[in-house]
């Protein structure tokens, strides 16, 4: 969750400055913040004993392609208001980390709940 | 503890004499494929419409889906959260299966017309440029959708699905989605609040 609020708060400082050139600073502290956050998130998963990663993946793949398609949206719309470089990476992987983060929490959630109920 | 059983004819547990039998669960789809098919359509008309870039069709899809995406919130989270909190276990059930699977399709569709379709149509009128006079309240609404972004997507979706998944499983635990539930309507009533701050922005945009 902190993850996910990091990565929407970079997205939120670019999307109120647009289409003016900002500094990228504060939005690569925040987008490098969630990336760490969520990475640390994985492999702290990868640690839970008999965590049912079936689950995770049979709802986090599908669950990764409507967030690609969501992600592909929001980048379609910037492309055609000519953002671009600088900004348009930072966005790009904004929406990236973004696109993989809400199909991890989903995962996560019914895999957790897998195990409770299974155990 | 009440017992839930996707068959009416499975298996009783041992304290059932006590509530009755374990209430059947309706065959649902967790995704159902015509909702699929209505998402798919609503996104390729968004696709259109920022394309062409023109004001009415701009306004109508952020007008008609954001109207759409504040009455659910409201709707759900003031309305339909609290009746289904006193509903009984099987009421609950055929409820659940049969409002849920339309969520999981609906609320992204809708708000993703809704956002896309909102920043072309804000860039369409200049009202995200720092120059223009209430960009503060432009940044608010940015603040707002982010809020509720990060309470619908970490905690009501994934509520939502695993509510689902729980309920297709031979013999569903009624206490994890008793959890589950409660998490997706206090999920639904902080972000049915965090519409009327939509309203007060909005319109106060719409009127300046």
């Amino acid at each position: 969750m902190a993850s996910l609020a990091l990565i929407v708060a970079a997205g939120i400082y670019l999307s109120a400055n647009l289409p003016e050139h900002v500094s990228l600073a504060p939005a690569v502290i925040l987008l490098s913040l969630s990336a760490v956050l969520m990475g640390l998130n994985l492999v702290s998963l990868t640690r839970v004993k008999d965590f049912a990663w079936e689950r995770f993946f049979a709802v986090a793949r599908w669950s990764l392609l409507a967030y690609l398609v969501i992600a592909g949206m929001l980048e379609f719309v910037f492309l055609h208001n000519h953002v671009r470089g600088g900004t348009l990476v930072v966005l790009t992987l904004s929406l990236l980390i973004f696109a993989v983060h809400v199909p991890t929490l989903m995962g996560f959630t019914v895999a957790r709940y897998h195990q409770s109920s299974a155990g | 503890m009440v017992s839930i059983a996707r068959d009416g004819a499975a298996e009783q547990p041992q304290d059932a004499a006590h509530h009755g039998p374990p209430p059947a669960i309706p065959d649902f789809d967790i995704v159902p494929r015509i909702g699929l098919a209505l998402a798919g359509v609503v996104m390729v008309a968004v696709i259109v419409v920022v394309a062409i870039n023109k004001l009415w069709p701009l306004e109508f899809m952020h007008v008609v889906f954001g109207a759409g995406w504040t009455v659910i919130d409201l709707f759900l989270g003031f309305v339909i959260g609290p009746i289904l909190g006193t509903l009984s276990i099987p009421a609950r059930i055929e409820f659940t299966t049969r409002f849920m699977p339309k969520m999981v399709v609906l609320m992204p569709a809708i708000v993703t017309a809704t956002l896309v379709a909102g920043w072309q149509l804000s860039t369409h009128l200049g009202t995200n440029l720092n120059s223009y006079p209430q960009h503060g309240w432009v940044v608010a609404s940015m603040i707002v959708v982010g809020v509720m972004a990060i309470v619908a997507l970490g905690l009501l979706e994934p509520a939502n699905i695993a509510v689902l998944i729980e309920l297709k499983k031979p013999r569903p635990n009624p206490q994890v989605i008793e959890r589950l539930m409660k998490r997706f309507i206090y999920a639904a009533g902080i972000t049915g609040l965090m519409q009327v701050a939509t309203f007060v922005i909005m319109t106060k945009l719409a009127s300046s």
